[in-house]
């Protein structure tokens, strides 16, 4: 049986198949299950900061101690609440914004010469090389009171005192869409790229006009390409932490933040991973989306 | 794109001035005399100089580079391995869930990777003893985590819009699988293997969150030295190393573009 068992392992093909697999299972399905485990212990104030779950054998029974209380401090609390709908919010309009721009520009490279496309796109992407980090840091030196912004605005008369932009909801959204807007761009463009241009001609032979060619045969085949682009923004933005927590101001909440301070500030790791449980279930429905989506990108494709 | 022409190219002029507009300003700014952003005080390199003096960055910046190159390593590795099962091995079990949970990792807030993978590594130190303690292992094994799923998908493309006749054809020379994977697959997938070693270099060098939480004392990286300058406002050296990595970024995909079109030329003069 276990010879058996050997051999089939050993079998290359198996090999392959179970390396990358196990790999996956050990360093990111099994570290969920420790994350769901201490958001159920108590929190302590000791090194690590949570109380065991399983508890020894007292009497012959293994005692297990489950503190559902976590869970009830995150539904009491308006901080968490407000924390997961303003995550909602900014990762919902910064994910319209990045569409905003992101679809006509897409457009405009896909229909661009066939010899300017590769430039345009590598163009689009080349920011992206550059660091997350500096990237966030230039709207700092852009956006502050005495940034080069207000700076310009104030000498051209355009305003009379600077704008306060930095540190509010304001620069997180522009921070967003600068720094995820080559995320939707390029699976957009793949899509728009690679439409059957047969409709619009015919379409044009029957006198059709550009706008309305646009809006009843290039945006309704684009959708799916639309729908993925936006859930690889919408999914990362609810956990952001660096964009709200270097752009953002005080009031600025999301869940990414908060589970930061909770975490390294607070030193309260039943709550962080009680939040990081909300955001998981939170992000199920859209990561299936993406998926479904994803897959009907191919197939049209291919 | 004949009528609607200028209004096309005005949003591409937009956008991308909205997205080279912020990187040039620090490079600008980097080579500016004076502390103050809104102030011109004459051109000056003193930033790079003092940048060269910072003993806490530069051994951060040395750490990074030595957990990136490990992470594209074995990011390239995994990856590869894993690209091969979803497209050679399409129809084998495990291989259609292993293509759903891969993309996980690219979408997943890093916040949440960070989190869970450290209190993995706690309760494998409580139960096997291994790691001990947190540092550049820890970095390396959970920066693996999501790179390699970035080079899957390069490869897997690279893979799938791969010609099957030529391996087919070792293979009815007599070639052993192994030896038609090293002798021809490998160098055709080769450019796909190069592009993901970089993506999965820069994604290592770039991450804040989730090397802050599995770093241990001692293994303190680049972004994470960055980040508690920046959290204290604006500095100009903080510009310099900005541009220094612009340039390097610029350089190396200049010089990948190049490599990539000549490779894309001559398979089409093989081809035609």
């Amino acid at each position: 049986m276990i010879a058996v068992l050997i051999k089939r392992m050993v079998k290359p093909q198996n090999a392959i198949i179970a390396t990358p697999w196990l790999w996956l299972l050990i360093f990111l399905v099994l570290p969920f299950l420790f994350v769901l485990k201490i958001s159920f212990s108590e929190p302590l104030l000791a090194q690590p900061p949570y109380d065991a779950i399983f508890r020894g054998i007292d009497d012959g029974l293994v005692t297990i101690k489950i503190n559902l209380g976590t869970y009830f401090l995150l539904f009491e609390d308006s901080l968490y609440i407000s924390a997961l709908l303003g995550s909602l919010k900014i990762a919902f309009i910064s994910t319209l914004l990045c569409l905003l721009i992101g679809y006509p520009m897409a457009y405009a490279i896909a229909t661009a010469p066939k010899s300017w496309r590769l430039t345009l796109l590598m163009l689009i992407e080349l920011p992206f090389w550059t660091s997350f980090l500096i990237r966030v840091y230039a709207w700092i030196g852009l956006l502050k009171a005495n940034g080069l912004i207000n700076a310009t605005l104030l000498k051209l008369g355009i305003i009379s005192a600077p704008l306060d932009i930095l540190y509010t909801d304001t620069a997180v959204y522009i921070g967003v869409v600068y720094n995820y807007l080559p995320f939707l761009i390029l699976p957009l463009y793949a899509t728009l790229v690679r439409l059957d241009s047969t409709l619009l001609e015919a379409a044009a032979d029957l006198g059709c006009r550009p706008w309305r060619q646009f809006l009843s045969i290039t945006l309704p085949q684009s959708m799916p390409g639309v729908v993925a682009s936006c859930l690889l923004v919408f999914i990362p933005v609810m956990g952001e932490f660096v964009i709200p927590d270097l752009l953002g101001g005080p009031d600025t909440l999301m869940l990414g933040k908060i589970m930061w301070m909770e975490f390294f500030v607070n030193k309260d790791w039943p709550l962080a991973s009680a939040l990081a449980v909300i955001l998981l279930i939170v992000l199920v429905v859209p990561f299936i989306l993406l998926r479904r989506y994803e897959n009907k990108m191919t197939e049209d494709l291919s | 794109m004949t009528k609607r022409m200028p209004m096309l190219l005005l949003v591409l002029i937009l956008g991308y001035v909205f997205l080279y507009g912020p990187i040039l300003s620090l490079i600008v700014y980097s080579f500016n005399e004076s502390k103050l952003v809104t102030v011109w005080g004459g051109f000056s390199t003193k930033w790079y100089a003092a940048l060269l003096e910072n003993d806490a960055l530069l051994s951060a910046a040395l750490l990074s580079v030595k957990i990136a190159a490990l992470v594209a390593s074995m990011s390239v590795i995994l990856g590869t391995l894993t690209a091969l099962v979803l497209v050679r091995y399409k129809h084998a079990r495990g291989s259609a869930s292993l293509g759903g949970i891969i993309a996980v990792p690219m979408v997943l807030p890093d916040i949440m990777i960070g989190l869970s993978i450290l209190l993995l590594f706690i309760a494998m130190e409580d139960i096997l003893g291994w790691p001990q303690g947190r540092g550049q292992t820890t970095i390396v094994l959970a920066h693996t985590t999501f790179a390699m799923a970035y080079v899957t998908l390069i490869v897997q493309s690279r893979l799938a819009h791969m010609d099957p006749s030529l391996e087919e054809a070792a293979a009815d020379l007599g070639a052993r699988p192994m030896a038609t994977f090293f002798t021809v697959t490998l160098p055709l997938i080769f450019p796909a293997l190069l592009a993901g070693w970089l993506l999965a270099f820069t994604l290592s060098l770039d991450d804040l969150v989730v090397a802050s939480f599995v770093s241990g004392p001692g293994s303190t990286t680049l972004p994470m030295v960055v980040y508690s300058s920046v959290r204290l406002g604006v500095s100009p050296e903080i510009n310099a190393l900005a541009t220094i990595v612009v340039a390097l970024v610029g350089v190396s995909v200049l010089v990948a573009g190049i490599v990539l079109q000549r490779q894309e030329r001559q398979s089409m003069a093989e081809k035609s």
